[in-house]
């Protein structure tokens, strides 16, 4: 037993702390408030507090919680709401108040049903039984590896229950995880399989693979949030931990209200049955805003070694780089870049370097992918934050604040971002590599263009220009854009953005033939290009159709 | 519980700026309240920023002038400052700290609650829904308030952005659901104060409004507690009395300056222009005091009023705003006429939520989609002519420029006494739109033209 002897906000140091390790759970007060120990000097430890401290005085006592700061895993994970710490926030009342905690959760029983027997031997990471009544998809429990003296049969029973043992290891269906040190895994694997979002300029010109990274940085009012979101609800992962680092409050009722609203497309049941939301708004303590990425990131490991693919989303990653430099500055650490702790660069790049596509100690295969959003001060993409995660991430979706103004959403920047994947995910598949190569290399083409427009008025560029120019509308308008409000639009599978890029270049072919043929560029530009403008509104049997109305029309010039 | 010891501490080591130190102190908690008595007998008020075994560093509210090293004397409250909360506020006039200035006794009511407030937990969040209706043309029909939401306004030097927060203070209202407001003035200078008071007066004496005022050359400090107290007499309205409360704070870059200062002198290490770096963390923790609760009638909307320095939306203070708010309404000086907002960079988040069939009108999402596209035609247009001239702009652009000039006419201009209601403002937005030809309004549908538009088909 401790004692307080300095409280500076999250701050707190605690005197005669005997035998404690360094990130090991302190718990502080008569509220017993959880803090984690972040130094150690002679007896004395330099703790950072998950709640606010308000009232703890020097001279309160301080216990050790024995272990490093850990989050409840467990069946009951999918489809709730936790906070940083993964303290459910449902059962929760309307106010967070440190010194009434919230009750534990997991309570109701589960069924489980066992898929080994009584003495035979189960190897780490394989799984021993299954909990089905969960959510989808199955909760698996893995063994911790060992001969399997006793199992329990298939019925319901409480979360912490011991449901077998396992090598002299008892194994129940929640468990403690520190946070901090990543899940072992056996071995990692090469990105080559894409990860769908459904968000067609992703998904063509700048695709994640599972198992990757991707950062999505963008002044207020760029939609960051609203693509974060799109992408938590429609890609086609197996869970998604969306976390809410520092983020509104409003935001995260819509987006839980969402998700319990909408069906999976794959699975028909509830987006929400394969989530998990951590909640830790920006008036939540901000200490606990920093530990969230971390438990996010260990329950996607989690999942992970259960053979699914996790994809985490952390809105937003500047959040806890803040939180970090809070508490550098109050425990006085040298700062380097803008007040932040010299390391920011290392810590960011251990954070994303949990994501990847393994194979689990069970030998199944299971990946996390970390999409990371950055929210730059004032716009500016060469803060610290940002300029380090660039580094670090594989996949960059930059948002423009200029396509934003004009209403263009997703505002991704097809210059300013980039995809290091891209080639490796379209290896096997040469068509939809040509088709990347085409629309990027038009959208290239014409922003050049665009720029000649601006200085010499577009209608001195000649007619194969003029061309290049009717391309980049037709592709921003019917291609790139995309609404999230439409229930057609805001998911687009992969078969239909390639059958609309593919309308769109076979037209623009078309226009260029034309003019090859003589047919004066005025007229071509004047032609009613709506029909396949409005295909990503309408049902995928359609698209042709509406390629053809366009073709037959421009037909009609020659 | 902590057993309430008054005990009055005499060792005070240091005095610096807002802070000062006092040694010898036993069981002091962190953000205590304190009292600290001059040898005149003034009484002044603190907050325990950091405490170190026996050392308190408390800072002073009224700031440390006149005070001496030998003869100060601090006592500990033993809780970090609460108030009173209940309807006792409502019709008062308090200074910053929330002591009374209009003569009257001090308030007190039904509740003592801390006003750090504690946050609300994200699962009971309702969604904002259903509008606050502020009786000016152009924030109803294009930027329309949301209930639960927070909602900014920015504005660029010299442009009377109190007048405008306190026209929407007096005004607005939710259609008859009790409506209160609390108006927290932070760093005004008198004359301000006095046409801010001005405009509230009848809301004030109808003992519908609470109105903090922390003046210019009032303590700095104090500036720190007014947004919390506002708030929290506003969480007791909304979800205790179940009522529907505006607050608006202006001006929010005085309160940052403040918080800089207090940061400047503990030596704090500064980030971005010099203000500590957990502003975005400080400021969330007064903006996220917004919301509705599931199943309570009440709400929270909350109405950050801030002046941009140099006009600079990219300063940490509009910046971290904008971050954290759900959209805002920017005054600018290009737009030359009261109330001097800029349509095209304004934006309400929410709208979609608060408008539209039995809130509002059922057409209002998509004339505020059309008038916003008109506009942002006849900027285009009107950058065109400024090269060529407008006699060579085409005559679909040269309408555009006329419906421009419409809108300012009909629907921006508004006197700063003028309360709209809905319907008038709905029938000058249908003017503003039927000065383009019908085949333009692509964005309104076939019944709503039916009904609205009255220009030549």
């Amino acid at each position: 037993m401790g004692t307080v002897s300095r409280v500076n906000g999250p701050l707190v140091e605690v005197e005669d702390l005997i035998g404690a390790a360094m990130f090991e759970l302190v718990l502080l007060g008569p509220h017993r408030l959880p803090g984690e120990i972040v130094t150690l000097r002679d007896g004395h430890a330099t703790v950072q507090a998950y709640e606010y401290t308000g009232g703890l005085a020097p001279g309160d006592p301080a216990d050790r919680g024995g272990s490093p700061v850990s989050a409840l895993l467990g069946p009951h994970l999918l489809g709730g709401v936790y906070d940083g710490l993964l303290r459910p926030l449902t059962d929760a009342g309307p106010w967070l108040n440190p010194a009434a905690p919230t009750p534990a959760s997991a309570a109701r029983p589960w069924r489980f049903t066992p898929l080994v027997e009584q003495g035979r031997t189960a190897a780490p990471g394989t799984a021993i039984g299954r909990v089905e009544d969960a959510s989808s998809p199955a909760y698996l429990v893995l063994s911790p590896g060992g001969e399997v003296s006793a199992i329990r049969q298939a019925g319901h029973y409480p979360h912490d229950a011991v449901i077998a043992v396992v090598g002299g290891t008892e194994v129940r269906l929640t468990r403690r995880q520190p946070v901090r040190l990543a899940l072992p895994y056996l071995s990692r694997l090469e990105g080559t399989v894409p990860l769908t979002t459904g968000q067609r300029v992703i998904d063509l010109l700048l695709p994640v693979c599972l198992g990757g990274t991707a950062a999505v940085p963008g002044g207020f009012g760029t939609g960051k949030t609203v693509l974060l979101q799109q992408i938590a609800k429609w890609c086609d992962a197996d869970v998604v931990i969306y976390i809410g680092c520092g983020e509104r409050g409003n935001e995260m009722a819509d987006v839980v209200a969402e998700l319990a609203e909408l069906s999976d497309p794959r699975t028909g049941g509830r987006l929400s049955d394969r989530t998990v939301v951590i909640a830790n708004t920006s008036n939540m303590p901000m200490m606990a805003r920093e530990a969230s990425i971390y438990t996010g990131v260990t329950v996607a490991e989690h999942f992970r070694d259960m053979g699914y693919a996790a994809v985490v989303i952390a809105d937003s990653t500047s959040r806890w780089a803040e939180a970090r430099r809070e508490f550098a500055s109050r425990s006085g650490i040298l700062p380097a870049e803008e007040g932040y702790p010299a390391d920011l660069a290392s810590a960011l790049a251990a954070f994303y370097e949990r994501a990847g596509r393994v194979i689990t100690l069970g030998g199944a295969t299971g990946s996390v992918t970390i999409v990371g959003a950055v929210s730059p001060p004032g716009g500016d993409l060469t803060e610290p934050v940002t300029a380090q995660t660039e580094r670090f991430v594989r996949t960059l979706w930059a948002l423009d604040r200029d396509l934003a103004y004009a209403r263009h959403y997703p505002a991704i920047s097809w210059r300013d971002s980039f995809s290091r994947d891209a080639d490796a995910l379209t290896h096997g598949a040469p068509e939809n590599a040509a088709r990347r190569a085409r629309v990027g290399g038009l959208l290239a083409e014409a922003d050049r263009l665009t720029a000649l427009a601006e200085l010499v008025g577009a209608g001195a560029l000649p007619a194969r220009e003029r061309i290049g120019l009717l391309a980049g509308r037709l592709l921003r308008e019917g291609f790139l854009r995309q609404s999230s409000l439409s229930t057609l639009d805001a998911y687009c599978p992969p078969e239909r953005t390639a059958l609309i890029a593919d309308a769109l270049l076979t037209i623009l072919a078309r226009c260029q033939d034309l003019i090859e043929h003589g047919v004066p560029v005025a007229s071509v530009e004047d032609r009613d290009f709506s029909p396949i403008l409005r295909a990503k509104e309408s049902p995928q049997e359609e698209i042709l159709a509406r390629r053809d109305t366009v073709l037959d029309d421009l037909e009609t010039l020659r | 519980m902590k057993v309430w010891a008054p005990v009055e501490y005499t060792g005070v080591a240091e005095l610096r700026g807002p802070l000062i130190v006092v040694q010898g102190t036993r069981n002091v908690g962190w953000d205590e309240y304190a009292t600290i008595v001059l040898e005149s007998g003034e009484r002044r008020h603190g907050l325990v920023l950091d405490v170190d075994r026996d050392i308190a560093v408390v800072q002073i509210l009224e700031g440390t002038g006149g005070l001496r090293i030998e003869a100060t004397r601090v006592t500990f409250t033993g809780s970090p400052l609460h108030i009173s909360a209940g309807t006792g506020w409502l019709g008062r006039v308090c200074n910053g700290r929330g002591r009374p200035l209009d003569g009257g006794p001090p308030i007190f009511g039904d509740d003592s609650v801390p006003v750090a407030g504690f946050p609300m937990n994200p699962t009971v969040r309702e969604p904002p829904a259903e509008p606050v209706i502020t009786g000016v043309s152009v924030i109803d029909a294009l930027t329309t308030l949301v209930r639960g939401q927070k909602i900014a306004i920015f504005a660029e030097g010299g442009l009377p952005y109190l007048e405008l927060a306190a026209q929407v203070a007096a005004q607005a209202h939710t259609g008859g659901a009790p409506f209160n407001v609390v108006f927290a003035a932070m760093g005004l200078t008198h004359s301000d104060a006095a046409t801010v008071r001005d405009i509230l007066e009848r809301r004030s004496s109808a003992a519908e409004l609470t109105l903090l005022l922390n003046l210019a050359d009032d303590p700095v400090i104090e500036r720190l507690l007014t947004p919390r107290i506002a708030l929290t007499v506003a969480e007791h309205l909304a979800f205790v009395l179940r009522r529907h409360v505006l607050v608006v704070l202006a001006d929010m870059t005085s309160y940052c300056e403040a918080l800089r200062e207090v940061s400047a002198a503990r030596g704090e290490i500064p980030a971005r222009r010099a203000y500590p770096g957990y502003l975005y963390s400080d400021l969330a923790s007064i903006y996220e005091r917004c919301g509705r609760i599931r199943g309570r009638a009440g709400s929270i909307t909350v109405l950050p009023v801030l002046s941009m320095p140099a006009g600079d939306i990219t300063h940490p203070v509009p910046d971290l705003t904008g971050y954290i708010t759900e959209g805002q309404i920017l005054l600018a000086r290009e737009v030359t006429s009261y109330p001097h907002i800029d349509p095209l960079s304004s934006l309400s988040r929410m709208m979609r939520a608060g408008v539209g069939t039995g809130r509002t009108r059922p057409e209002h999402l998509d004339l505020a989609a059309q008038i916003q596209a008109g506009l942002s035609r006849a900027r285009q247009a009107g950058e065109l002519a400024d090269l060529v001239g407008e006699s060579a702009l085409s005559p679909i652009d040269r309408r555009y420029l006329a419906m421009a000039e419409a809108f300012r006419t009909r629907l921006l201009v508004q006197r700063p006494d003028e309360a709209r209601t809905l319907e008038e403002t709905f029938d000058r937005a249908w003017d503003v739109v039927s000065t383009l030809p019908r085949s333009e309004l692509s964005m309104l549908g076939e019944e709503a033209l039916e009904a609205g538009y009255r220009g030549e088909s």
